[in-house]
């Protein structure tokens, strides 16, 4: 069975954003939500290196364990889904996630946060595919159309990968080899030789 | 199946009902997919990242989806940001645009899109569009009609033409503009009678392109964005393509990763520079003295390209002499890059042959962009990178038809194709446009004005605010358009404040109501238009690469909005001259038909071969955009076999003629008909003595085994190849000679064509057609210049003073130039100066010289003569380019490339400190040029240099843009998914310069420079050394402090506001085409 995963390849990301606002356009998100953001660490300095981040639909989703009223679920490829009618915004996956993908539409001191929002890797939600209530509530299926998520399908250098886990895996094993850097390939100075890296 | 996904949940209503996508498109739809489905789009996925992949199938085949009203209809347009030129599938539903797609098939994008791109949708659904006409009425914006708002405006501007002339109308246009709308907008207002027309690429890359023309021969970017994966190195030269061509990093980083080193040069540690091998840190306008630096360094190792440079390329002696001193030292002291640095740069771009050098804006916006874009076209030239595959000058354009905006002559120096604006150029267009030349001529001020080059945007407000005195027309500027274009953009806000308040009437015509509407205190007189966006209207867009794309209409215009071509047709009808301006364009529904205005245009600009693209040809690539190789964009299946797509021009010749178009300029090693070129014999063929043709160089399968001159009908004839020509060719060449030409020759019976011939003989021999005062077509004087005609203005040799009359150094020019046309045209004395070269090259450099003099014809020159000179240019049948073309040579000729511009100020490249500058002790040895006059204007150079500010400002000032905002900003600040992104306006200043300021990071702080004071965020980063700050141009709302945002009409305040960095640029304007200085100012930073 194929699990679907998303990878960003960090040799490639030039921040564009164009993840994060494809993403908007294509879900309705409104403003002050983002599912996908990119993050730029070490900005403005010799090793800058931007990664998108969103929900990473993990193998053994945390949030999926935290959640109290099983609103998260994880479907058979792998997608993790929830919910939206019975979340009752506590924050829990919030806190378990290591990605901060949950996003909760208020932020009062101690009034609701409202229901969690995330990355749904295009795939709706738990209402029937394609349907107006579906979109509503969690924006486009692609995935029942069978296209893949669209912040990779316009990712512009082709940097942020989604599918297939071993295919895209093996899109980027190939892509390591073709650039050739030899000891000077991508992790190799960060694994081994930190001490090294300029 | 997904778990729970049948889970049933009734009762939900929405409360906003918003357009879904009512039944999910494609074949998949519904049925959850099954691994094949995921397994061919990862698939895709992956062939796209690997090495070849061009397009999909999948997208293909919904791409017939048919159209039928009520369903979800797909139409194909083209990103309406940058140059790059994406494909975009637009989703409508009802007429709305509820969805957007990737274009995988494109060759350029390949599914691919940067944040502008992925939130196109947005402009066609925007709540803060500028929904109806309105007008300022006491202060106060008020709603009026189309009807009321068109009469308005028509009575004001015609009373202003009445009282002032119509010179005193500025007609600001757009790089947003599409080909036709550009074309359409030149002839209009050419028909209103004024050369004061002008849009972005003044200030984007007029530089470029008039450094690149005057090198080569033509001005663009001479390789393709696909290319570049091909290059072996690639150095980006003052550009951030990471944030402003986004897509262009998808064959940028393929070519990195297929092994070419990337080298960035920038004073900003860039989006781009992260991805880069080698980082140079330059003083900002430090470019010349490093490319120097460069050259000197090539050099003197021996590793120039000799065979190259010997066949191909003229004035190396002249380069030598200067770069000379250029030593990695001298390069150090002056820019600031280690020695060892510039070495190392050197051997690699050495080493990795053929390498390719990007720029931007970067280089181009400086005093000297003509020195800088020239400087870097050379170093190329001396490493033998230009006319290959991976080599090449690839300048980035910034709008999306910047290119085509340019070509199509929205420009105040040129009519459409570069033709300039002599008077055989006016006959040219007059002829094309089928009225009568006495007639446009009646339309201007004088026969003078209309060949004397107009104002430039970047000076319009000296227009305004000019002492008339000074002044080389008859008023100041009264009447002010902007169409599409920002004032923010511009620099000296509080002089163009001024002037917005001193103009009569003042006329914006957007989609958003801009910098324009709010900053000025003007309390009646301003009338706002709201202009349909790109996707609300149809036509052809030219992308950085010369592709001539088509963008079909995705919805109707929203709201109240119409588009361009219909405004243009309501203000043509108000002033009376729409019959003659819509001669032969059908009119539909209101708005004139794209169409038909390309067939116009390929009906005259043959100096740049846009000739071949006719509708139907783009039409077929458009549809068949996945049939084209992903490197080469090499056509590789019918119907599109052997064409490059979108036909890169020149695609020389008609349409029948069937040209592939020119993906990669002066490259040598294709045939002329396989797309292939020899640099340009734009100058002549000597200068001073000296052979201006290519020696032993010559395109594949060329007849001429050597150099050779333009083409004209007069050197087929000496070829014995005017037989070759068909009836109606001669009819046409015949006619135009004998300024007899209407337009029906182009569509008569062949039957016919013969009598036609035999009447125009007759006419001939009554009229006696050597009369004087006959003036010619072949006005090439004017022509030979470039675009950017510095020949014909006051700046011919860099030593005169405002004040010297034009005119007397336009005398001068000439005389110069009769010694060198008075050269003997004999057999004998041609093949002594050329010696070596083939008979059949002597015979065409006779006819040339004996046909074709470099100056004004003999005005009784007899009707023989004058048929002898019509030429690739000028003849509208097309005749002397397929003959050329059927011998495999290129109409333009087969010349060397220019590293000696001797019409420019500085012949050869040299570094000038900017204006503003605070390395006093590099003066006067780096100073900058004599004051002087220009374009009806007086320009100031020293006497602004010579006062020193360092002291009070001693930092210096640059700007960029920043990925999510283009331009000005007006509508993508108003792009809600854009805006979230990019909230505050900002200043980058290093952590030394803040603490030494007492400025923490995210405080408030002031830019002070000596124009004028900006209160912005401070962004405390290491990205700029100490003593450089950074700002980004795209803010506006903010006025030093002040916030105009309540100006807005209601309903129209972007989501974004921040002050304009150009409020405070300063003044400074390129010696040739008055770009403006806006790289390299001075400032001073205070907490607020």
């Amino acid at each position: 069975m194929s699990r679907m995963k998303f990878l960003c390849d960090t040799d490639r990301c030039i921040e564009c954003n164009a993840c994060s606002t494809v993403c908007k356009n294509e879900h309705e998100v409104p403003w002050g939500m983002v599912r996908r953001r990119v993050v730029t660490i070490n900005d403005g300095e010799a090793d800058e290196t931007s990664v998108a981040i969103s929900c990473m639909h993990c193998t053994d989703a945390p949030c999926v364990a935290v959640c109290p009223v099983s609103t998260l679920y994880q479907t058979d490829l792998g997608i993790v889904l929830h919910d939206k009618d019975t979340c009752i915004g506590c924050g829990y996956c919030f806190y378990a996630c290591p990605f901060g993908a949950p996003q909760y539409p208020n932020s009062t001191l101690f009034g609701s946060r409202g229901v969690m929002d995330k990355c749904t890797f295009c795939a709706g939600g738990p209402e029937e595919n394609g349907s107006q209530a579906e979109f509503e509530k969690y924006g486009r299926n692609r995935i029942a159309e069978g296209k893949l998520p669209i912040c990779a399908e316009v990712c512009s250098t082709r940097a942020l990968l989604a599918g297939d886990g071993d295919t895209i895996g093996e899109i980027y094993r190939e892509r390591v080899i073709h650039r050739g850097y030899g000891s000077g390939a991508w992790g190799w100075k960060t694994a081994y030789y930190p001490e090294e890296k300029s | 199946m997904l778990k729970r996904k049948t889970f049933d949940r009734p009762g939900q209503s929405p409360s906003a009902p918003r357009p879904g996508r009512a039944a999910p498109l494609g074949a998949a739809e519904a049925s959850a997919p099954s691994r094949r489905d995921f397994l061919r789009n990862s698939g895709l996925m992956g062939l796209a990242l690997g090495a070849g992949w061009s397009a999909g199938t999948v997208q293909r085949a919904e791409a017939s989806t048919p159209y039928t009203s009520g369903e979800v209809t797909r139409h194909k347009t083209i990103c309406h940001f940058c140059s790059v030129g994406c494909s975009v599938w637009a989703e409508v539903q009802q007429g709305v645009w509820i969805g957007q797609e990737p274009v995988f098939e494109s060759p350029v994008n390949q599914g691919t899109h940067c944040a502008k791109g992925a939130a196109m949708r947005e402009i066609a659904i925007s709540e803060r569009r500028l929904k109806y006409p309105m007008k300022k009425e006491g202060g106060v914006w008020k709603r009026i009609s189309w009807d009321q708002a068109m009469q308005e405006i028509a009575e004001k501007q015609l009373a202003i033409r009445e009282k002032y002339g119509p010179d005193s109308s500025y007609w600001l246009g757009s790089a947003k503009f599409s080909n036709e709308q550009s074309y359409l907008f030149r002839k209009f207002v050419a028909f209103w009678g004024t050369n004061n027309i002008d849009h972005q690429a003044r200030i984007c890359h007029s530089t470029t392109v008039a450094g690149v023309a005057n090198t080569f021969g033509y001005g663009a970017m001479t390789n393709t964005f696909n290319d570049i994966r091909n290059s072996r190195s690639i150095i980006i030269l003052g550009g951030n393509p990471a944030e402003a061509h986004p897509v262009s990093m998808l064959h940028v980083l393929a070519g990195k990763e297929n092994g070419a080193p990337l080298i960035v040069v920038d004073p900003r540690f860039t989006r781009t520079a992260a991805h880069a091998d080698e980082y140079v840190r330059i003083r900002p306008g430090a470019d010349v003295g490093f490319i120097n630096g460069l050259i000197r360094e090539i050099l003197a190792n021996g590793w120039e390209d000799r065979e190259y440079l010997r066949q191909r390329v003229f004035g190396l002696d002249e380069l030598r002499a200067e770069v000379e001193k250029w030593t990695p030292e001298e390069v150090e002291r002056v820019s600031g890059i280690p020695a060892d640095q510039t070495r190392r740069v050197a051997r690699t771009l050495a080493e990795n042959r053929p390498g390719t050098l990007i720029w931007c804006m970067g280089l181009t916006q400086s005093h000297i962009g003509n020195n800088k874009t020239r400087a870097a076209s050379i170093l190329q030239l001396v490493l033998g990178n230009i006319g290959k595959s991976g080599g090449g000058t690839n300048i980035f354009r910034g709008h999306d038809n910047v290119q085509g905006a340019t070509d199509m002559g929205v420009s105040c120096d040129t009519l459409p194709a570069y033709y300039g604006l002599s008077e055989g150029a006016w006959k040219h267009w007059a002829r094309v446009w089928g009225v009568d030349y006495d007639w446009v001529k009646g339309r201007f001020g004088s026969k003078e004005l209309m060949e004397k080059a107009g104002m430039p945007v970047s000076r319009w407000l000296d227009g305004v605010l000019e002492d008339p005195a000074n002044l080389e027309q008859p008023n100041p500027v009264k009447a002010m358009t902007f169409w599409g274009h920002a004032a923010n953009s511009l620099t000296r806000g509080p002089e163009q404040r001024a002037a917005l308040d001193t103009v009569e009437l003042l006329t914006i015509i957007d989609p958003h109501p801009t910098q324009v509407a709010i900053m000025t205190d003007k309390t009646d007189g301003v009338y706002l238009l709201p202009a349909a966006s790109t996707a609300e209207s149809h036509g052809t867009v030219t992308n950085s690469n010369r592709s001539v794309q088509m963008r079909d209409q995705v919805v109707d215009p929203i709201f109240e909005s119409k588009t361009d071509y219909e405004i243009v047709r309501l203000f043509a009808e108000a002033f009376g001259f729409a019959d003659k301006l819509f001669q032969g364009i059908r009119i539909v529904d209101g708005v004139p038909d794209a169409y038909d205005l390309l067939r116009e245009i390929n009906r005259g600009c043959w100096t740049i071969g846009y000739t071949g693209q006719s509708p139907e040809r783009l039409r077929l690539h458009m549809d068949h955009q996945d049939k084209f190789d992903s490197v080469s964009l090499l056509g590789k299946e019918e119907p599109v076999k052997g064409e490059y797509y979108c036909l890169p021009w020149p695609a020389w010749g008609k349409d029948t003629h069937g040209h592939p178009g020119t993906p990669l300029l002066y490259d040598t090693s294709k045939s002329v008909r396989e797309g292939g070129l020899p640099f340009r014999a734009r100058w002549g063929v000597e200068h001073e003595g000296r052979n201006l043709l290519a020696e032993d160089s010559f395109t594949k399968g060329s007849e001429i085994r050597d150099g050779y001159p333009e083409g004209t009908i007069g050197m087929l004839q000496a070829l014995g190849w005017a037989g070759e020509l068909t009836d109606r060719e001669m009819l046409i060449a015949v006619a135009i000679a004998a300024d007899r030409f209407s337009l029906d020759m182009l569509e008569m019976p062949d039957a016919e064509v013969r009598d036609a011939m035999d009447r125009l003989e007759e006419f001939a021999r009554q009229n006696r057609l050597d009369r004087k005062g006959e003036a010619l077509a072949t006005d090439e004087g004017s022509w030979q210049g470039g675009p950017f005609e510095a020949n014909t203005g006051g700046n011919g040799d860099g030593t005169k003073k405002p004040g010297d009359k034009p005119a007397e150094k336009k005398a001068e020019k000439k005389n110069k130039e009769k010694a060198d046309s008075n050269a003997p045209t004999d057999r004998a004395s041609v093949r002594r100066r050329f010696p070596d070269y083939p008979d059949n090259a002597i015979t065409a450099i006779s006819a040339y010289l004996a046909d074709n003099p470099q100056d004004d014809p003999k005005p009784d020159a007899p009707l023989r003569d004058k048929i002898m000179r019509v030429n690739w240019k000028t003849d509208l049948s097309g005749g002397v380019q397929r003959v050329m073309l059927a011998h495999n040579l290129a109409p333009y000729g087969n010349g060397k490339a220019r590293m000696v511009v001797w019409n420019f100020p500085d012949p050869v490249p040299v570094h000038r400190e900017p204006l503003y500058t605070v390395r006093r002790d590099l003066l006067p040895e780096y100073k900058t040029l004599e004051d002087r006059r220009m374009w009806r204007l007086p320009v100031l150079y020293e006497s602004i240099q010579e006062q020193d500010y360092s002291q009070e400002f001693p930092m210096i000032l640059t700007s960029g843009r920043l990925v999510e905002f283009e331009g000005g900003g007006d509508e993508t600040r108003s792009n809600k998914w854009l805006a979230e992104f990019q909230q505050q306006m900002f200043v980058e200043i290093n952590p030394a310069d803040a603490g030494a300021a007492g400025i923490e990071n995210k405080a408030f702080c002031w830019v002070r420079t000596p124009v004028g004071n900006l209160r912005v965020q401070a962004m405390v980063t290491r990205r700029v050394d100490p003593g450089v700050a950074f700002m980004p141009f795209h803010f506006a709302g903010m006025w030093m402090g002040e916030d105009l945002s309540h100006r807005y009409p209601v309903g129209t305040v972007p989501y974004v506001i921040g002050e304009a960095s150009n409020t405070a640029q300063t003044y400074g304007y390129d010696s040739v085409t008055q770009m403006q200085e806006t790289k390299a100012t001075i400032c001073r930073i205070e907490p607020a």
